[in-house]
């Protein structure tokens, strides 16, 4: 029986009372699919990534869940969790940036809109930076950029690969210019990583746009996409604004993108850490050192003392 | 340059001026006419009027710095380089995406007998060459055009002097499906890799990452009224405060002016502009601009390749503010 199947026949076997059901899906035990409606066991859609078992859709998820998906248990070390931002500008709209800030440090957890850290996904050691649209709608400010940069920097000193999970809506307005030279910054870090021959993959989710496309998001060697994310530049909204007339209904998303030759391939999330291992190993050096030989397993000549506990050793 | 011959256009904040100067024109015309000597008089008057625009240009708000560094009569790109250059030859193309766009310009110049790659956004003269211009709005293939002139200049060991003036890029179907953002994703990366001087001066509006996508460089400059943005206050003031009336507030809280972005540490050096902007003097700010650069271009001149890049890389690897807790 396919996972599929299985996921069909647990909805059917569930015929449940709509009152129970309403109850239940306040207690999120089901979870209501926002492109199809069709309900599903929560429990299914997390063993299924939070991707719709019945129309595919791919639901949002947090950073944390995105790194337990994609890096082996027990391997994970965060890198800078103590960054917090501050308020540069002492930036007020209808409310203060430090109001907006605690509150929604309050609210989510997190301290600002990415998590960075050391890794290994399927056994190959790498660096990995996961932006949270939770906060803020994952809006790129000095912690942002000053995080991507040292996970770059990190990766570029131990010889890892770096892959950074896009989801955001630009630069952050509340801190003004030092947001818009987090763009700059980042890709300096990566043009050092490059010229060090080493791999970097972003893979870009929903929504991944202004600032951050214009910057590491398109600044990939290989670029990777969810299906159906909406990706680009300017916002669909101001693009309407500067033509007065209705846009195509794909326009800017990852299909699009495909199309038009700016993302290498589309890989839904339930592929996504296999086709992530599988790129890695492709640029594994040839022929392989005796120690990747037997395992097809990455290991650099040093070791970062975070991961020697439990990576593989050929010996 | 001929902008200053032409009909002043005014901006509100410049009435109580204009007040003044026509004042000053009734008077002569009276004396004239009744044939006194008023000489004494109008001198006075001329006076404080040279003072009250001082005043009034030394104590713009940002909104009113905006309406400054948008004024249609403000130099662009193509009028400083001929003001600044010995000689100049514009060149065409990005050689891929099949159109020239006239919004961002380029080419080799002499400064002070010194080969050099120029560039810079370039907004219309009036209304037929704005649109001809896209009004300084650059699309992908402008940000490509850059790029390679920058690595032609990167080739030949000729310093690279970008001007800023846009309101950001394009933001049209075809720039989307051309790839605006990794048109500009790409010059910033590797404008970290070129190997000679870059220089960077916002001439105008330097609006987000239209702005960036030339401003990777050694040395941040900006003349006095110019602007740079992470967002138009326009649009800011629409998304935050969901009402696009509040502009002028949005001007304020982003801190754009060039005084603001030196206190942020983004911003190496201010350009003083003459009394009542750049377009009231284009040629004095001209020489202004070209002082500074030949100042900037010695110092930068003295470094090796590797020093330049890597003190390039720090000039942005600094930039930010945050805390880190300890544990
Ligand atoms: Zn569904």
């Amino acid at each position: 029986m396919s996972l599929f199947d299985w996921f069909a026949n647990r909805r059917k076997s569930g015929s449940l009372s709509k009152e129970r059901q309403e109850r239940e899906i306040a207690d999120g035990l089901w979870s209501k699919c926002p492109a199809c409606g069709v309900l599903t066991y929560t429990k299914d859609l997390r063993t299924n990534q939070m991707v719709c078992p019945d129309c595919g859709h791919h639901l949002r998820i947090f950073a944390d869940q995105r790194v337990q998906q994609l890096i082996d248990p027990g391997t994970w070390r965060p890198l800078d969790e103590d960054l917090c931002p501050v308020d540069p500008l002492k930036f007020r709209d209808r409310k203060a940036y430090q109001d907006r800030l605690r509150e929604t440090q309050d609210k989510t957890g997190l301290r600002d809109a990415v998590q960075t850290g050391l890794g290994q996904l399927d056994r190959l050691p790498l660096g990995l930076g996961v932006m949270d649209f939770r906060f803020m709608g994952g809006s790129m400010g000095s912690v942002v950029g000053e995080k991507l940069t040292r996970l770059i920097e990190r990766a570029t000193r131990e010889r890892l690969p770096v892959v950074i999970v896009c989801a955001s809506g630009g630069a952050r307005m509340q801190e003004g210019m030092l947001s818009l030279m987090q763009m700059a910054k980042i890709s300096a870090a990566l043009e050092r990583h490059r010229e060090a021959g080493l791999l970097y993959v972003p893979v870009l989710t929903h929504p991944t746009t202004g600032g951050v496309t214009a910057s590491f998001a398109m600044l990939g060697d290989i670029i990777v996409a969810e299906p159906k994310a909406t990706i680009g530049f300017a916002g669909r909204r101001v693009v309407e604004q500067t033509l007065r007339e209705k846009l195509p209904d794909d326009f800017q998303t990852s299909e699009y993108l495909l199309t038009h030759g700016f993302v290498d391939t589309i890989v839904p999330r339930t592929q996504l850490k296999q086709t992530l291992a599988q790129l890695i190993r492709l640029h594994q050096p040839y022929p392989p050192s005796p120690a990747q030989a037997s395992q097809f397993v990455h290991v650099p000549d040093h070791l970062p003392e975070s991961l020697s506990v439990n990576s593989v050793r050929a010996d | 340059m001929t902008l200053s011959d032409r009909k002043p256009i005014l901006l509100d904040f410049e009435k109580p001026l204009v007040e003044l100067d026509s004042r000053i024109a009734q008077i002569r015309e009276l004396a004239e006419e009744n044939d006194v000597d008023v000489s004494d008089q109008i001198q006075q008057l001329e006076a404080r009027a040279t003072q009250l625009r001082q005043e009034i240009f030394s104590s713009l708000t940002p909104s009113q710095r905006l309406q400054v560094a948008r004024h249609p009569r403000r130099p662009s790109t193509l009028d400083y380089i001929q003001a600044i250059s010995d000689e100049w030859i514009e060149l065409h193309g990005d050689r891929s995406t099949g159109i020239d766009d006239l919004a961002l310009v380029g080419g080799i110049a002499r400064l002070d007998g010194r080969p050099v790659v120029m560039l810079g956004h370039q907004k219309g003269r009036d209304t037929k060459d704005n649109v001809r211009r896209n009004f300084g709005m650059a699309s992908p293939g402008g940000y490509r055009k850059a790029m390679r002139l920058m690595n032609h200049a990167n080739r030949f060991s000729m310093p690279i002097i970008t001007f800023i003036d846009t309101p950001g890029a394009y933001a049209g179907v075809e720039a989307e499906r051309l790839g605006q953002g990794e048109a500009i994703a790409y010059n910033l990366r590797e404008m970290f890799r070129l190997e000679v001087p870059i220089l960077c001066t916002v001439i105008g509006e330097g609006g987000s990452g239209g702005a960036l996508g030339i401003g990777v460089g050694d040395r941040l400059m900006m003349f006095e009224h110019s602007v740079y943005t992470v967002a138009s206050p326009e649009a800011c003031a629409a998304i935050l405060w969901k009402d696009a009336s509040k502009a002028p507030q949005a001007a304020e809280a982003l801190k754009i002016t060039a005084a603001d972005l030196k206190a942020l540490g983004i911003l190496d050096q201010i350009l003083p502009e003459p009394i009542g902007g750049a377009h009231a003097d284009p040629l004095k700010a001209a020489e202004t601009l070209k002082q500074a650069l030949l100042e900037n271009l010695a110092e930068l001149t003295r470094l090796s390749r590797s020093q330049l890049k890597e003190l390039r890389y720090q000039k942005f690897r600094s930039i930010g503010m945050f805390t880190q807790l300890s544990a």
